[in-house]
């Protein structure tokens, strides 16, 4: 399975998750300058955490019109999974490919920790592995997590089950006290209609290997690898 | 050359933490009566156009295309003619 990991001026999570793919899951990766156009070649395509365009005007606003996002949109369109991890989450908002939008958190802090998420829905490409209601502990790392979305944009996304990470405690109970950053129903991750594009805002990158504290994340890219693997046995 | 002031607006009902902290702020200055703060943005453009409706029709597409996150913003601009 090729990974291609997009690298925006202000990325700063590339290299872990080139690590990832490349070094825990074994899989042949690269690194995507945004200008480049064509990422035909890839099976997943990796938007990583960071600052892109430093933030300006509002998080990911200005990574959208890239070159690079419009073969994104194209590969999305033709079914390859698209990953957006924390500031990929936020430009796949920006760029229409998740529907909603990213607010400051709730306490206009940064935080970095980790937080428990509960799997809303194991049928999705990046969840396959997964069982229902299972908690993972993963970390964030953000200012910016706090998801909005309309009455009817979250009516249609639960009842599409859009909805793929949700914060709880460690016993996957979503209460105020577990949502981190004041994000609408708890929401950490959520994937199109067609299920093959995932926004997520803690980062399973910096959870495959026990060096890293936790190894939780793992279960997003084997899943999303045993997915594609089925398919392409 | 017309010049744009565009201002940028949270909807109604959109929640703004950076509006909450300075209002809070505010209140511990002892502006007591302050009972909302909207942190807003405001954008000034520069443009050429070959009238003022085209100068107007340029404007608003940039607002929708960028400027403005039609999720949780709302727009309204006001032009200058300069010449």
């Amino acid at each position: 399975m090729r990974f291609g990991i997009v690298v925006f001026p202000g990325s700063n999570c590339d290299i872990d998750c080139y690590h990832a793919a490349k070094e825990v899951l074994g899989q042949p990766t690269e690194y995507v300058w945004h200008q480049e156009s064509d990422l035909a070649r890839f099976d997943c395509i990796v938007l990583p955490g960071g600052f892109s365009y430093g933030d300006y005007l509002r998080t990911g606003a200005l990574a959208r019109f890239s070159p690079v996002m419009t073969a994104v949109a194209k590969e999305a369109s033709r079914g390859k999974l698209i990953l957006g991890i924390c500031n990929g989450f936020q430009i796949l908002l920006e760029a229409g490919l998740l529907p909603g939008a990213m607010q400051k958190n709730d306490h206009l802090q940064f935080r970095c920790e980790m937080r428990h998420v509960r799997l809303e829905n194991v049928k999705t490409p990046f969840t396959t592995l997964g069982q229902a209601g299972q908690v993972l502990r993963l970390p964030i790392a953000h200012a910016e997590g706090n998801y909005f979305i309309d009455e009817l944009g979250l009516e249609a996304l639960l009842g599409n089950d859009q909805v793929v990470f949700r914060y709880t405690d460690k016993d996957g109970r979503v209460t105020a006290e577990a949502n981190p950053n004041g994000s609408l129903h708890n929401i950490a991750g959520i994937v199109n209609r067609a299920g093959n594009v995932l926004g997520i805002m803690p980062h399973p990158e910096r959870s495959t290997e026990e060096i890293q504290g936790g190894t939780d994340g793992l279960l997003i890219w084997t899943s999303l690898l045993a997915w594609w693997g089925e398919r392409h046995a | 050359m017309y010049k744009a002031k565009v201002y940028i607006t949270l909807k109604e009902g959109v929640l703004d933490p950076e509006g909450q902290a300075v209002c809070a702020g505010l209140h511990s200055l002892g502006f007591t009566g302050v009972a909302l703060v909207r942190m807003n943005k405001s954008v000034e453009i520069m443009v050429e156009a070959a009238s003022l409706d085209d100068a107007r029709a340029l404007v608003r597409e940039m607002c929708e295309r960028l400027l403005a996150n039609p999720v949780m913003e709302e727009y309204h601009f006001v032009l200058d003619d300069l010449v």
